[in-house]
């Protein structure tokens, strides 16, 4: 394809047939004046029209390449949601060469795992702490490039050679476009190809260490497309960029999805200050996975607690009328609910509602979606009560994140909804979910065993069981490997039940545990955050979060909630035990993966013999687990723990 | 090589934010348009060059200064040098903020001069210093409270304003480009320190570490050459301790601040300091490298009380 072409038409025959440099360039020449990105820095949103967004890349690509990135080369980042993330990333792509993010709490090992299987040779870090782990990794890489050059000094020496900062990346490609900017432009677009690998992306791994998917442009901007179809976002669309930059679902906002639609990407000052961010930009659309859903849904649910009489009144009063407006919209017969329920849940809506959405930087929302993992029906039912569309999606990085989502108007709490336009869904023999499309990946890197595994007949195994119900809508029951098997042979999906726990305020994070058992225990861990200030209330002393988990209130507490979702389980479904944990599930301790997992291989190895205890009936045991502190260092912690029999009392 | 972090006077960084914003006060100001600038980079060349390292820069003879029958100050004469990190020490009482105070200008001692750059100081009032480039942190954060952290610093700009009452109160012109100026001072600093997340929030609502931090703040908005800091660390946690200490090296690393440190802490002192001088009931008793002091008899003497 020849550069002059794809400036009028950036791609091929269809419109995903395309590169991100390609509808970069196309969208700078279109509309250079309009705010492609804002970054909050010394405290005011500035803006990156498309001009300069385009022209940084350049820069970017100008750079690497002098650093001796080429075509089929590896580029990776560790960094928070910025500017100079997309721009590095961008900049590669122009290149030619494919990138790989790393979650940025990953601890050394970890991103020496993923920095030595895709054979990175150029890291971009976000600050000093990142830049310790890749240095303390153990793998050499020939360039890092620090983006935020604050406390480097222990580092002078290497800085100029080893390292630079992304500043000065800046500086050289700028002068090296002075020299030799539109011709080099010109060249590489040309070399593209929209089949080409543009990215690495680590699957979760809940099973084993991440495996590395090898994702085209082709198929990145396929899955964009195709949601694009479902849910057109307008360009005057705010998004806010706040998840984990290696997580797919993020690449598919903020590089794909916003090079294919145009909207205006809002990356936060620090991530701490993420939520008022957050809130002053109050976005038109966001991608969560189900515990940053949680998380909101908790904090409203605790500040309505503490609010005072009369608003908890009129919260209370509102998300009943919505609740049930909600329900028979989305449950009872699907249909819009009757008349005086949509003018009652609008007086709500207007009355009580709004000002909670205001609070949370919701008010403007007009598609939310979750996906990366399962969200209680809970928490599906709440939103869509105080007036958030919430819509579920289900995809894998396989697919490049999407594969299924709900339509506008067929929103239901029990499935995952409709294959997007492009995408076929089929349930093997054995209830395996099977997917085909254009945005399939081409396979695992460096791994042609898991590759070959992973795909059957041309459909991509996604290792999740599920069923389709007539009207083509997916449900999907759990991962294969995670379904428990009771003694008697009962199977159980106990991803469904941990999500009935969670929505409880009080409880952070729940395991169920029960494989080849005659019955079902839980691991619990409390949300230290509201549970603090429900002692607090309360006036019952503690002095950290292991003092409080195992206070006899709290366990009662927990009892109860426990109780009050057995209640709305089958028989062979509920809980008969549970242990609250003196720590939280951690992904340093590998409980974990980095986007908030659990992997229950390694849960059940390491409480096994709190889980034996709890299976002979002993009131209390004495815990003992290796924690793994940040510094890599690792020290054992043993406290007595305390195992609740829930029927009991 | 193109890509070294040296001469910071060509950074594609640096016009980008605004080129004068270190001299922004004392020096000729950028105009409208320069400071007008919608994208910024981390600064690069964050290794400000300090001309005339080690030459004495502050210094005091003689001083003597009582509060009624109480010696704080008895003979005592220092010397600071450019660039270093100096730690005053002392059991309670021994002088130490008395030292400060005289230095910045709260107290005037009854005898003894104190000079800044070869000239004398003594008579000067503390406004007057803090322009010289004075700055000083207080044992108890004296900050107003009820202010959120962005005020709390940008008060300490408060000598430079420009323009009179009046055209303050009609928010004219100059005031308001100077309200612009003062911000993004104060707002380099909070990013600095890392302070973005407190920043509209009361000062007194803060746990003490953040106020300390906000209390530093404050005096480092000032772009002072010496910075002398009362007890920066008492009464903190060993993380927020830790916290500190990171922003000062920082401070000192990135601008060459000259620093006086006033600390309890031993172990922090030696860890830190180039030097330190160690003070007993209101003389120095000790000037000298911190691994020595450990060592000496008349501090050992000084703290296990003699």
């Amino acid at each position: 394809m020849k550069a002059e072409d794809f400036l009028e038409r950036p791609w091929e025959e269809v419109e995903y047939e395309s590169t991100f440099p390609w509808l970069l360039a196309w969208r700078a020449r279109k509309k250079p004046g309009d705010v492609a990105f804002r970054w909050k820095r010394y405290g005011i949103w500035r803006r990156y029209t498309w001009k300069d967004y385009y022209e940084r890349v350049v820069y970017a690509a100008l750079a690497l390449e002098e650093m001796g990135l080429g075509i089929g080369d590896t580029a990776a980042f560790i960094t928070f949601n910025r500017p100079a993330w997309v721009i590095y990333e961008v900049g590669a792509h122009l290149l030619g060469a494919k990138t790989v993010g790393i979650y940025r709490d990953s601890l050394s090992d970890e991103v020496g795992y993923v920095l030595d299987r895709s054979d990175a040779s150029i890291v971009l870090v976000e600050g000093q702490e990142q830049l310790d782990r890749v240095l303390d990794s153990g793998v050499d890489v020939e360039k890092i490039i620090v983006d935020e050059a604050k406390g480097l000094h222990q580092y002078r020496d290497m800085i100029g050679k080893k390292i630079v900062t992304f500043g000065d990346l800046m500086e050289l490609g700028r002068k090296l476009a002075v020299k030799r900017g539109e011709g080099f432009v010109r060249r590489k677009l040309e070399d593209l190809e929209p089949d080409m690998v543009c990215g690495l992306f680590t699957t979760s791994g809940t099973t084993g260490p991440p495996k590395l998917a090898m994702l085209s442009f082709k198929s990145m901007l396929a899955m964009a497309y195709q949601l694009n179809q479902v849910d057109p976002v307008e360009e005057d669309w705010e998004y806010v960029s706040f998840l984990p930059t290696a997580w797919i679902g993020e690449q598919m906002m903020s590089i794909s999805l916003h090079l294919l639609a145009g909207f205006r990407v809002n990356f936060p000052e620090t991530p701490w200050t993420m939520w008022s961010d957050f809130r002053e930009i109050a976005p038109h659309f966001l991608f969560s996975p189900p515990r940053v859903w949680e998380r909101i849904a908790k904090d409203i649910m605790a500040r309505v607690e503490d609010a005072d009489l009369i608003k908890r009144l009129a919260f209370k009063i509102a998300y009943a009328i919505g609740m049930e407006a909600a329900k028979r919209r989305l449950v009872k017969g699907r249909s819009k609910p009757p008349l005086p329920w949509r003018a009652l849940a609008y007086i709500a809506y207007w009355l009580a509602l709004r000002a909670v959405l205001d609070k949370t930087g919701l008010k403007r929302v007009r598609r939310a979606y979750t996906g990366g993992a399962m969200i209680g029906e809970d928490y599906v039912l709440f939103y869509h009560a105080i007036g958030v569309n919430l819509k579920q999606i289900y995809g894998q990085t396989e697919v490049a994140g999407i594969a299924v989502v709900h339509p506008d108007d067929d929103v239901r709490p029990d499935t995952v909804g409709k294959p997007l336009p492009l995408t076929e869904v089929k349930i093997a023999e054995d209830g395996e979910i099977l997917l085909r499309s254009p945005a399939v990946m081409k396979g695992y890197y460096g791994n042609e065993e898991a590759t070959k595994k992973a795909f059957k007949d041309g459909w991509l195994r996604t290792g999740d069981v599920g069923v389709l119900t007539d009207d083509g809508h997916l449900k999907v029951l759990d991962r294969a490997k995670e379904l428990i098997k009771l003694a008697d042979g009962t199977v159980v999906a106990p991803q469904v039940i941990q999500n009935k726990l969670k929505f409880s305020p009080y409880i952070g994070e729940a395991a169920i545990i029960g494989s080849g058992k005659p019955y079902l225990v839980a691991l619990l861990n409390i949300d230290f955050e509201i549970v603090s200030r429900w002692a607090e209330r309360r006036r019952i002393t503690f002095t950290s979060y292991s003092d409080l988990s195992q206070k006899p209130e709290v366990l009662q507490l927990l009892k109860r909630e426990v109780r009050k979702v057995n209640s709305r389980l089958s028989e062979k479904e509920r809980i008969k035990k549970f242990a609250s944990l003196f720590k939280e599930f951690h992904p340093d301790d590998g409980e974990m993966t980095r986007t908030r997992k659990l992997r229950r291989a390694v849960i059940e190895r390491r409480y096994a013999g709190l889980i034996e205890a709890m299976y002979r009936g002993e009131r209390e045991y004495e815990l003992t687990v290796p924690m793994k502190l940040e510094d890599g260092r690792i020290v054992e912690v043993t406290k007595r723990v305390s195992i609740v029999d829930v029927d009991e009392g | 090589m193109y890509y070294t972090l040296n001469p910071p006077a060509t950074n594609f960084n640096e016009h980008l934010i605004n080129p004068n914003w270190v001299h922004l006060v004392p020096h000729p100001q950028p105009s409208m348009e320069e400071a007008k600038v919608d994208m910024v980079w981390d600064k690069s060349s964050l290794y400000k060059r300090v001309w005339g390292m080690g030459e004495r820069i502050l210094w005091a003879e003689g001083l003597h200064l009582s509060f009624g029958g109480v010696r704080a100050l008895d003979g005592v004469s220092i010397v600071i040098r450019k660039g270093e990190l100096v730690g005053l020490i002392g059991p309670n009482g021994a002088g130490k903020t008395s030292l400060l105070n005289v230095i910045s200008g709260i107290y005037r001692p009854e005898r003894g001069r104190v000079y800044f750059k070869g000239k004398d100081i003594t008579g000067m009032p503390p406004h007057e210093r803090v322009k010289l480039g004075i700055a000083r942190t207080f044992q108890h954060g004296e900050m107003f409270h009820g202010m959120t952290v962005l005020e709390a610093i940008m008060l300490r700009l408060h000598p430079w304003h420009r323009g009179s009452i009046i055209e303050a109160a009609l928010w004219g012109f100059r005031a308001k480009r100077w309200e612009v100026e003062a911000r993004e001072r104060a707002e380099h600093i909070i990013d600095l320190l890392e302070l973005q997340e407190y920043r509209h929030r009361p000062v007194g609502s803060l746990p003490p570490g953040i106020q300390k931090k906000v209390d530093l703040a404050a005096a480092l908005v000032q772009d002072p050459e010496v910075i002398l800091m009362d007890e920066p660390m008492a009464g903190l946690s060993r993380e927020e301790k830790e916290d500190i200490i990171r922003a000062i090296i920082e401070v000192r690393e990135t601008r060459g601040t000259t620093m006086v440190l006033v600390e309890h802490d031993l172990e922090v002192v030696s860890d830190i300091c180039d030097r330190v001088i160690v003070m007993d009931r209101g003389r120095v008793i000790f000037d000298g490298h911190p691994e020595d002091a450990v060592r000496d008899e008349a501090v050992i003497t000084a703290y296990i009380g003699g």
